[in-house]
């Protein structure tokens, strides 16, 4: 009984095996696009801007003005240029040649001396997350200069002392965003290949009749659906690989949580993933609608809602509530903390928790809807 | 004459054909509507770095008035809530490693000493880097209000940073994303549907039908061009009405231009979903390459992050995005309310997608073997 | 597991299907349908089973419930002994089932889908080794194991399908339409391996099927209708339903078959059926003149024609002729058929003359060439074809006989040669010239999504209509292929007849010189072919020229001239008498089969 299961199941899964082999669609979305994709986020997305084109103006040139901007041109932030005019600088921020523009009147000199000079700092709004980098970096540039200029004593700031912030970024010490995007990067990936590409391929079995013809043998449906997590789980394996070697060689990001950790988890959200594409794909029997479903329910939300860009404790209530509805949240939190800081099983068995508890009910529904019935 | 209106009335029946098999199924017109509705809104309110909810937690070693006037600054912003207050700094390590504090605030045990003798002295901040943005976001925001608080004690910076944004005076980040998604949200879908149309036409035999016919591949060309672009533009129409009336973003620019630039957009797009649909064998093979398309297509755009952080060669790369120019396009006509003369220059690039690809698929229509 | 045990002997085997009071309600949530209606009936072991009937008349359904793929609305449903709704695993271990999408895997090789389905069934190496060797010997399929499933010609993914149904012999073996779209050579082959097994390995098999001379083989046969079980029996006591009642005609000299036979259709007071046959039409009279003699007098005769006693030969009733005698009984109380109009438009080409001495060629064809790289798929092929004339393609799967016609219409170019339609070549000519031309492709190629208003609509369209002379094409369509009443029905949810129906409607609407027809018939009831072809005689004499590629051979008699095509060569060309004298056979299918073979013989010798 159990040999004739294993052999059904075995040649169930060579079969798979055979057919993601010859067609150049499995490959492409299972091995083609990942490297694709860690290529393009490796190196290709940053939120870590640097060299910004900065206008600096003052209507008054001096020597302590210049001291002031100094720091500009040593900084990896930023690439100034020089304006004699308002004028001139607003036409290039018009044209969007330059983010922003600092500006000095020309009674700064005079204002300096009294401790009350300004700096108009104009920012290009339009791309928010820059503008608010580039407010930053000016204001530290300003306070690192003030301080140098203190240090030699040469003027007394204040009567009382002043206190200074001192930040330390813990796990990424860098503050790089590859650190915290290619570990994203391992959840769109196996969502890719675990829902999209399983919910694709099952659904052609529906569309091509081919599963009428499996269905009168005597393998059962627990054969079928083995057959097609057995091997999209070992495809999303390969990714997950590549992603790993990419994360460590290519782009030194950390790993700090131990490998067993990781590949235990990974597991988990990869079944959770082959789990819906399966449900997605006996639900709709077409390839269209299947890969529609996948892309509105699962990939799209694993970019946006998982907490992969964007912080999700700063969205409203219920935007976050549908992020916790979705595997991937708890997923990406795992994988930050083993990449970037390491075994904390707090928060590893909570998450898991909710994987396992995903797998069990979408293997459950899944395993209801394909039923050997195509009423 | 005669002729041209013969041409009409069969590019018009094409295109009242293709709209109908887009649009007669009520499933099929949900599967339009509904997603981008419900995706622009959620995106919106999630895609953002702007911080509104910040846990912390804090380890006040110095207990004394001036360190719980300056935690009474923090406390008081709005967007940090201090979940809990620590005895020693050995306990911050497990807040932040849990993830349930974004970050720590250390003041020393000297704080208030070194202060009052006109003595410098520092405020320690741990911070949660697991997603670097977010921390050097949250950092900003203390750095600000520690350094307010010296300028009220009378301790100030002899040079004062006064910054004003234009375009976007509050630096939301939704101002930027969202007027971006009135292109994004529907790239996939007009890619999709461009690409399934002759994709499916051909699978069901209905193709052959088609070319047998009077029409030539330049008016099945533009048949099947037609249907999308205005399915495309009715999309950015509702994207573009979700930003202006639930997120109140206002709008700066011209709408003819922004409608220019959605028309030259859809149609570069359909262009490269009709070669897509020529060259792909059947309709999986074309849902497939419009996903492995559109997800490179979207993250080179700028949507996310900008461009200028690019590496060059990959600047250079964006250069046959047409989804970058929109993007760029789009952005500058809604914040910045950018005339056509401002944005012509990237009219160039999309233009020459739609040139290319256009010709492209009407050759293949006819000449591609079954 | 012991289903590998001796199978019990067929002399006291208990039946394999036993069904009672079987129904089957669909439901949508517009409507329910019924797919089955009180079904009972028990099927005995050992022998071959024959489900007949129209579209939708519910055989598909059926085949599905004996697999337990669909469960019963109610009543009750026993295959093997097992209660299909209750052990639908159990069944499924013991039979073979070949759907009519064949279910192979299109990536996978022919020994791939094999070894997949021998593992299926657990078959063990040794068995399989032997058994592989017989199947692919009985299949022909030896030369090709490497060949992906995908790439082979429909005759030998149908064989394949049923090779892959049978790595081990099941208890029962169903097949859903296994013959549609495969040539005559091809059928043979799959019967002849059928039949092998039941003989040696006495496997029961049940059979859905359009073709009656299929169904003729069976020991039993069931005719189903709008879900309904109409008539059982063996094909003997079916077939004498319609003794007494059938007769062959000469066709007189100054007409063609078709025309004699239309002519014939054209009196429904008195003829129930006619088909050409050979050199002669066939026909079956009302019943109520079984065994009463030819009414002739009452048989109006216009002008030259004159049905005489001489010239017409009492025949041996044939199944066909009693399924179309037991439709037309039934289908009085139905909507779905249509009724067997056409008489207003019928006799008017009797009083033309038939013989049109000069006549205008449409269509030239000469050394014509097509290669897809090594390959050619057609050879140095040279036919004309004169205005008003029905032309037939004929050939096996993969002969050629689909690039040729493809080549006609302009989908795909020529490697070398000739080729004029219309007196040009419809790959470069302008708009104009390809609306001259209709096409109806193999797969009814419509809208499946659009109503049939709408597919009208568009059709017309593209064909430049004014909204007027749409208006009233489409008015006259509609009329013509009996669709008023179903302007608002999706195209895609109708029934295969009704999908060719509006296929040709469409097709015709901007009244083509020429029609080209792929397979039109193929899938289609022997009832719907009836009036298909009623058409097609009415297009003719009304000037069209008419190009048709067909598989049931006996569609070949109604063609004026025809030609066959294999590997690409044309291997006869001429009347359906010229070819029924080359191939020394009574029928054309005989004929076919023997000039096919002939010439396949021969080409081996020489590569030999």
């Amino acid at each position: 009984m159990m040999k004739k299961f294993l052999v059904r199941l075995n040649a169930l899964t060579v079969k798979e095996f055979r057919q993601i082999m010859r067609d150049p669609s499995s490959i492409l979305i299972g091995l083609i696009l990942p490297c694709v994709l860690i290529f393009i986020f490796g190196y290709g997305l940053s939120l870590d801007v640097n060299n910004i084109p900065v206008a600096v103006v003052m209507d008054k040139p001096s020597p302590v003005a210049q001291k002031v901007f100094s720091g500009l041109t040593g900084s990896r932030y930023f690439s100034p240029c020089w304006m004699s005019s308002m004028q001139e600088a607003e036409e290039l921020m018009r044209r969007r040649e330059v983010d922003a523009i600092l500006h000095t009147a020309s009674d700064f000199d005079r204002r300096l001396k009294r401790g009350e000079a300004e700096v108009q700092l104009i920012l290009h709004g339009a791309d928010s997350t820059t503008a608010t980098l580039i407010q930053q970096y000016t204001a530290g540039l300003l306070a690192l200069r003030m301080r140098s200029e203190l240090d030699m004593g040469k003027r007394p700031v204040s009567p009382t002392g002043s206190v200074e912030v001192v930040p330390r970024i813990w796990f990424n010490e860098a503050g790089t965003s590859t650190w915290y995007l290619v570990p994203g990067l391992v959840v769109i990936i196996m969502t890719l290949v675990g829902a999209f590409l399983t919910a694709l391929v099952m659904a052609r079995e529906w569309e091509r009749g081919t599963l009428e013809s499996l269905f009168v043998t005597p393998a059962g449906r627990a054969e079928i659906l083995l057959s097609k997590i057995i091997p999209y789980f070992l495809l999303g394996f390969i990714g997950l690989l590549l992603c790993l070697a990419a994360a460590r060689w290519m782009f030194g990001v950390p790993m700090r949580g131990s490998l067993w950790l990781f590949f235990l988890c990974s597991s988990l959200y990869l079944l959770v993933a082959l789990g819906l594409g399966l449900i997605i794909s006996s639900l709709t029997r077409s390839q269209f609608l299947a890969s529609q479903i996948a892309l509105i329910v699962s990939f799209l939300p694993a970019v946006i809602l998982s907490g992969f860009l964007f912080d999700l404790r700063s969205v409203p209530t219920i935007v976050r509530a549908v992020g916790s509805i979705l595997p991937a949240t708890y997923f990406m939190e795992i994988l930050k903390t083993l990449f970037l800081a390491g075994d904390n099983m707090n928060i590893i068995l909570r998450n898991s928790a909710a994987l396992v508890g995903y797998i069990v009910l979408f293997m459950a529904v899944a395993a209801h809807f394909t039923r050997k019935k195509l009423d | 004459m005669q002729s041209l209106l013969h041409l009409l009335r069969r590019i018009r029946s094409l295109c009242i054909k293709e709209l109908l098999v887009i649009l007669k199924d009520p499933s099929s017109r949900v599967v339009l509507v509904m997603p981008l509705i419900v995706q622009s809104i959620l995106f919106g309110y999630a895609a953002t770095y702007d911080l509104t909810y910040v846990p912390y937690v804090v380890c006040d070693q110095s207990r004394g008035e001036f360190s719980r006037d300056v935690l009474a600054r923090i406390d008081g912003a709005g967007i940090f809530d201090r979940i809990a207050t620590l005895d020693n700094a050995a306990q911050v390590e497990n807040w932040i490693y849990d993830g349930k504090a974004l970050l720590a605030v250390q003041i020393p045990p000297d704080f208030e000493e070194r202060l009052r003798s006109g003595e410098n002295t520092s405020l320690q901040l741990i911070l949660d880097g697991r997603n670097s943005t977010t921390a050097s976001i949250a950092m900003g925001y203390v750095a600000q209000m520690v350094s307010d608080w010296n300028g009220s004690r009378g301790a100030s910076s002899p040079i004062k940073l006064i910054s004003r944004s234009r375009y976007n005076p509050q630096l939301e980040t939704r101002w930027n994303i969202m007027p971006a998604m009135i292109v994004t949200l529907s790239l996939m879908q007009i890619l999709i549907l461009s690409a399934l149309s002759v994709a499916r036409e051909r699978e069901q035999g209905t193709f052959d039908q088609m070319l047998v016919t009077p029409l030539s591949p330049w008016e099945i060309l533009v048949g099947k061009a037609i249907p999308p672009v205005l399915v495309g533009i009715v999309q950015g129409s509702l994207i573009f009405a979700i930003c202006v009336f639930w997120f109140d973003i206002p709008f700066a620019g011209n709408l003819g231009t922004l409608y220019l630039t959605l028309f030259l957009f859809t149609l570069s797009v359909s262009g490269l979903g009709l070669s897509l649909s020529a060259v792909s064998k059947n309709m999986q093979q074309a849902m497939v390459f419009c996903f492995v398309l559109t997800m490179p297509l979207i993250l080179l755009s700028g949507l996310t992050t900008p461009v200028s952080a690019m590496p060059e060669s990959f600047q250079i790369a964006t250069y046959v995005n047409p989804v970058r120019f929109a993007v760029e396009s789009i952005r500058r006509i809604y914040l910045e309310g950018s005339g056509i003369a401002d944005i012509a220059h990237n009219f160039i690039p999309m233009l020459a997608v739609s040139a290319i690809t256009l010709p492209l698929a009407a050759w293949l229509f006819k000449n591609r073997m079954a | 597991m012991d289903t590998d045990k001796i199978y019990p002997s067929p002399s006291f085997s208990p039946p394999v299907v036993q069904a009672e009071d079987l129904s089957c309600v669909f439901r949508t949530p517009k409507a329910s349908i019924a797919a089955l209606t009180d079904i009972s009936l028990s099927i005995p072991a050992g022998q071959m089973t024959a489900v007949v009937g129209p579209d939708g008349a519910g055989k598909t359904t059926f085949l599905r419930m004996l697999c337990g793929l669909i469960a019963p609305s109610s009543g009750s449903l026993q295959v093997l002994g097992y209660d299909a709704s209750r052990n639908a695993q159990k069944i499924q271990n013991l039979i073979s089932y070949m759907p009519q999408r064949f279910g192979l895997y299109e990536d996978l090789s022919v020994q791939e889908n094999l070894n997949l389905y021998a593992d299926l069934h657990g078959i063990s190496q040794e068995v399989r080794k032997e058994r592989f060797e017989r199947l692919l010997e009985m299949t022909d399929l030896a030369a090709f194991t490497k060949r992906p499933a995908g790439k082979l010609s429909g005759g030998m993914k149908q064989k394949l399908a049923l090779a892959c149904t049978l790595v081990r012999t099941p208890r029962l073996l169903l097949l859903d339409e296994p013959s549609v779209g495969v040539d005559p050579l091809s059928r043979r082959d799959l019967w002849i391996i059928i039949e092998q097994m039941v003989r040696e390995e006495r496997i029961s098999v049940i059979v859905s099927t359009a073709y009656m001379d299929e169904a003729e083989r069976c020991s039993c046969v069931y005719v189903m209708f709008e879900g309904k079980l109409i008539a059982q029996g063996t094909p003997e006591e079916l077939r004498r339903l319609t003794a007494g009642m059938c007769f062959e005609a000469d066709v007189p000299s100054r007409l063609r078959a078709r025309q004699f036979q239309a002519w014939l259709l054209d009196q429904p007071d008195y003829i129930m059926d006619a088909v050409p046959q050979g050199a002669r039409v066939r026909f079956v009279v009302d019943e109520k003149f079984r065994h009463a003699g030819l009414p002739f007098k009452q048989l109006i005769s216009p002008g030259q024609i004159s049905l005489d006693e001489k010239n017409v030969h009492p025949s041996a009733p044939r199944l066909e002729d009693s399924f179309m005698f037991l439709l037309k009984k039934n289908e009085a109380s139905s909507s779905i058929l249509p009724p067997p109009a056409l008489s207003s438009h019928g006799v008017s080409f009797l009083e033309e003359a038939s013989e049109t001495p000069a006549k205008e060629i449409v269509i030239e064809v000469r050394d014509l060439v097509r290669k897809f790289g090594d390959f050619v798929a057609v050879d140095k092929t040279n036919f004309c074809v004169a205005k008003g004339e029905v032309f037939g393609l004929l050939g096996p799967n993969g002969a050629g006989k689909t690039t040729t016609f493809r080549m006609l219409c302009g989908l795909l170019p020529a490697s070398s040669g000739y080729l004029s339609v219309a007196g040009k070549n419809l790959r470069k000519a302008a708009a104009p010239a390809r609306a001259k031309i209709g096409y109806v492709s193999q797969k009814f190629s419509l809208y499946g999504n659009l109503s049939v208003m709408e597919n009208l609509l568009f059709f017309g369209g593209v064909y430049g209509l004014t909204a007027e002379e749409l208006k009233k094409r489409i008015a006259a369509v509609l009329e013509q292929f009996d669709l008023l009443g179903h302007e608002d029905d999706l195209s895609g949810d109708l029934p295969a007849g009704f999908k060719q129906r509006l296929a040709m409607a469409a097709g015709l609407l901007h009244q083509p010189e020429i029609l080209f027809l792929d397979e039109p018939t193929s899938g289609i009831d022997p009832l719907a072919r009836r009036l298909f072809w009623r058409r097609i005689t009415e297009l003719a004499e009304s000037g069209t020229t008419v190009i048709i590629t067909t598989h049931f051979m006996e569609e070949a008699e109604y063609c004026d001239r025809m030609l066959i095509q294999d590997a690409g060569r044309v291997l006869s060309l001429g009347t359906p008498g010229e070819v029924r004298a080359q191939g020394e056979a009574e029928t054309m299918e005989e004929a076919f089969i023997g000039i096919v073979e002939k010439a396949r013989g021969i080409g081996k010798k020489e590569s030999a």
